[in-house]
Formats: C-alpha cells, sequence, structure tokens
C-alpha cells in the first residue's frame, strides 16, 4: 500500500499541489485526472523521483520512503513515460534487460527465466534483436512497461499512456492495463482521459487546477 | 620516375611522423574533449568558467602561436620540451579544446527524457553515460569530429615551424636540393592519400552506427 500524506509543492509562489492526500491500494488501479497544468505530472514526477516536493510524506506499506534516493529499497515506482523514452542505441531485449543486469545484479539465467517470461507475455516473443525505431507505437509502450517491470517495481505509473497513441489503441491500452492488474501489478495511471480513467481505475482522483 | 624512387623513401619517412603526431593527438585530444565537453555543462560555476576560459583561449588564438610559445617562449621560463612533446602538448590542448565544443553540442543534443529514463531505472550517472548517453553522442558527432580530424593531418605540417622532420619538410629539403618542383608534388599526393583513407574510415564508422535512428 502506497500513502500519499500533505503533499505540497509550488513553482515560484504558484501552489500546485496543495495537501494531497492518497492512499493506493495493492493491486488496484488508481487513476489521477484533471485538467493540463493542474499538476497530474508534478505528482507523478514527484512519486517516480524526477522531481521534488516542499513538504508531505510517502510511505510504502506504512514506511517513509524518499524516491529521489537511489539507493534499492526505494526501488518502489516503475515508470512509464509519455514518450517512453526507450533507448534508441539499445535493442529490446537490451533496453529491458539493461538495469536489471546492472542495478540487480541479474545473472544471465536469471535474466532468461524472469525477464523472457515479461516479454512473451507482452506480445513481444521474437522482438529481442529489434531496435525502437523498428516499432509500432504500441509496441513501443509494450517494451516501456517491460522494461520497467523487469526492475519489479511495487507500483507501475504511467504518463499519459493514450495521448501518443493513435485513438483507436484506447481499448488496447486499457485491455492491457485490466490484463496486468489481473496479475496483481498496481498501478498508477495519470492521464487527461477521463473516460479511459473511468473504465479501468478502482479509483479516480482528480487534481484540480489551483488559482 | 627514377627520381621518384630515390626521395620517396625520405617522403614516406616524414610521413610515418606525420601519422604519429596525428595518431598520438587523436588519441590524447578524444578522451580530454569528451572530459572538457562534460564539463562545460557542469552545475558548478568554476567550473564552466575555467573550461570555458580554456575554449576560448585555445580556438581564440592561432594553433602556430601555440606551438611557438611552448617550444620556443616555455624555455624562456626554464620549461623545456622536447620537439615532439612540444607538438604534441600544443597539439592535444587545441583539439581538444574544439572536441570539447563538439561534445558538448552532442551532449546537449540528448533529450532530458533519456537521462530520467535512466534514473528511474536506478542506473547511476556512470552507467547512464557509459550505456545510454555517449554512445548516442558519438553517433551525433561523428560528422563533426570528421571533419576536425581531417583538418588535423593537414595542420599537422604545422610542426614544420619547430624543425620536426614530417611530410612536408621531408618534401621541402628534397625540392631546395635538387631544384625540382616533384617533391612538392608527392607531398601533396600523399596528404591527398591520407585524408582520402581517413575519410573513407569515417564513412564506415557513421555507417556502422546507422544500425539505429
Amino acid at each position: 500500500m502506497i500513502e500519499l500524506k500533505n503533499i505540497k509543492k509550488s513553482f515560484n509562489g504558484r501552489m500546485i499541489l496543495n495537501d494531497i492526500n492518497l492512499t493506493i491500494n495493492d493491486g488496484d488501479i488508481l487513476a489521477i485526472v484533471g485538467p493540463s497544468g493542474a499538476g497530474k505530472t508534478t505528482l507523478l514526477r514527484a512519486l517516480a523521483g524526477l522531481g521534488d516536493i516542499d513538504s508531505g510524506e510517502i510511505l510504502l506499506d506504512g514506511q517513509q520512503f524518499d524516491p529521489r534516493n537511489s539507493d534499492l529499497k526505494n526501488n518502489v515506482i516503475g515508470v512509464v513515460f509519455q514518450d517512453y523514452n526507450l533507448f534508441p542505441n539499445l535493442t529490446v531485449w537490451e533496453n529491458v534487460t539493461l538495469a536489471p543486469k546492472m542495478v540487480l545484479k541479474m545473472t544471465k539465467q536469471e535474466l532468461e527465466t524472469r525477464i523472457k517470461p515479461i516479454l512473451t507475455h507482452l506480445q513481444l516473443a521474437g522482438k529481442d534483436d529489434l531496435y525502437p525505431f523498428e516499432l509500432s507505437g504500441g509496441m513501443k509502450q509494450r517494451v516501456a512497461i517491460a522494461r520497467a517491470l523487469a526492475m519489479q517495481p511495487r507500483v507501475l505509473a504511467y504518463d499519459e499512456p493514450t495521448s501518443a497513441l493513435d485513438p483507436s489503441m484506447r481499448t488496447e491500452v486499457a485491455n492491457l492495463l485490466l490484463e496486468l492488474k489481473k496479475d496483481g501489478v498496481t498501478q498508477i495511471v495519470v492521464t487527461h482521459d477521463i473516460e479511459l480513467a473511468n473504465s479501468i481505475a478502482d479509483k479516480v482522483f482528480t487534481v484540480n487546477a489551483l488559482s | 620516375m627514377q627520381y621518384i624512387q630515390t626521395v620517396l623513401p625520405s617522403l614516406l619517412a616524414g610521413a610515418l611522423v606525420t601519422l604519429k603526431v596525428f595518431c598520438l593527438t587523436i588519441i590524447g585530444a578524444l578522451p580530454i574533449g569528451i572530459l572538457v565537453g562534460l564539463g562545460l555543462k557542469s552545475e558548478f560555476k568554476l567550473v564552466r568558467w575555467i573550461l570555458n576560459g580554456y575554449v576560448w583561449l585555445m580556438r581564440g588564438t592561432p594553433l602556430l602561436l601555440q606551438l611557438i610559445f611552448v617550444f620556443y617562449g616555455l624555455p624562456l621560463i626554464n620549461i623545456t620540451f622536447d620537439r615532439l612533446d612540444a607538438a604534441l602538448f600544443a597539439f592535444i590542448l587545441n583539439y581538444a579544446a574544439y572536441f570539447a565544443e563538439i561534445f558538448r553540442g552532442g551532449f546537449q543534443a540528448i533529450p532530458m527524457g533519456q537521462y530520467e529514463a535512466a534514473k528511474v531505472l536506478r542506473l547511476n550517472p556512470w552507467q547512464t553515460q557509459r550505456k545510454v548517453i555517449l554512445p548516442q553522442v558519438i553517433k551525433n558527432v561523428i560528422p563533426p569530429i570528421g571533419n576536425e580530424v581531417i583538418n588535423l593531418i593537414k595542420d599537422s605540417s604545422l610542426v614544420y615551424v619547430i624543425g620536426i622532420g614530417d611530410l612536408l619538410r621531408a618534401g621541402n629539403i628534397d625540392a631546395a636540393r635538387d631544384v625540382t618542383l616533384v617533391p612538392y608534388i608527392l607531398v601533396g599526393i600523399i596528404y591527398l592519400i591520407l585524408t582520402a583513407v581517413t575519410t573513407l574510415g569515417l564513412r564506415r564508422l557513421e555507417k556502422y552506427y546507422n544500425y539505429y535512428r
């Protein structure tokens, strides 16, 4: 369970996040919606350790942790970026295994037994040797998901998972997220697409633009 | 034809010296260039300030002056180099400055998202540079670096002024001794061959890095 308590953040004196309190239960999908500029992405970035918060606490199972700290015990949130940010110089397999190999020190054997199933599950079997430029948008997204899952995070967070894709892909994304939910993956979805949010989320949290 | 055969050995010996200056300069200047290029976007103002000063000095004054300064100037304050060391010292410092500016641009062209993706995957800065950023930077900078490398082949003839027996000097000696144009023409042809081979090598390198976009 992840809890956010009294999260506050302002930019240049303008309050972006004012006293956010949120709980995410294990295995749930939480959708964070709101108009653009309201602070959805700011909140996600704070959770991912890519941005500071001014005050407040982030707790995992009641224990405080600091997403900005690179210590492995803070390896809680995996991120699927809006533009995926795959490494263009690495193949699908290298993209997904780079961090498990270098950070988690997985052996070749472990990579085979733990990462291969993730790729197969995301319908990426046989795509190991392709480079990102050879993939469609939907495939890139699945590689990004595989790459995040390979680090065994407690929570998978998406920034606008549908905005870089063809509108017809929306249902596919929704199904994919629901499938991962079935596998027990806890997910946070930042989106401006309220329909998507309502169709997949156990809880929808609205961030309002503050004046 | 027979004359060519008599001067060719001395010209080739000179070409070897040219190649030596060329290779050692590349080996020294590339890593320094990468480090300075990284340092130019350091968050420490003093580091940026010093490195910008260095780049400005090296790019703002003639390489010929730098060469003369190191070999003939520094001994006046009791710092002496032998000829080749003086040449390498000046060339490496000069070319590293040009390379640094190219690498700085190369690093800046990498989107922030690449660093962020690496960060959330918990890669440390060194791993991020080595596996993600540098390979992409190198691909981007091959054409401009290649330009400088070709320039270096020709610039290496400046070592002439501090008495190093490079290709140009060898040709000049032969031409003066035998009162003929032929050695100069041969020198030109050898430079053309050196730049052609280097250009081909650079093309191949560019092609190799085309495995991704």
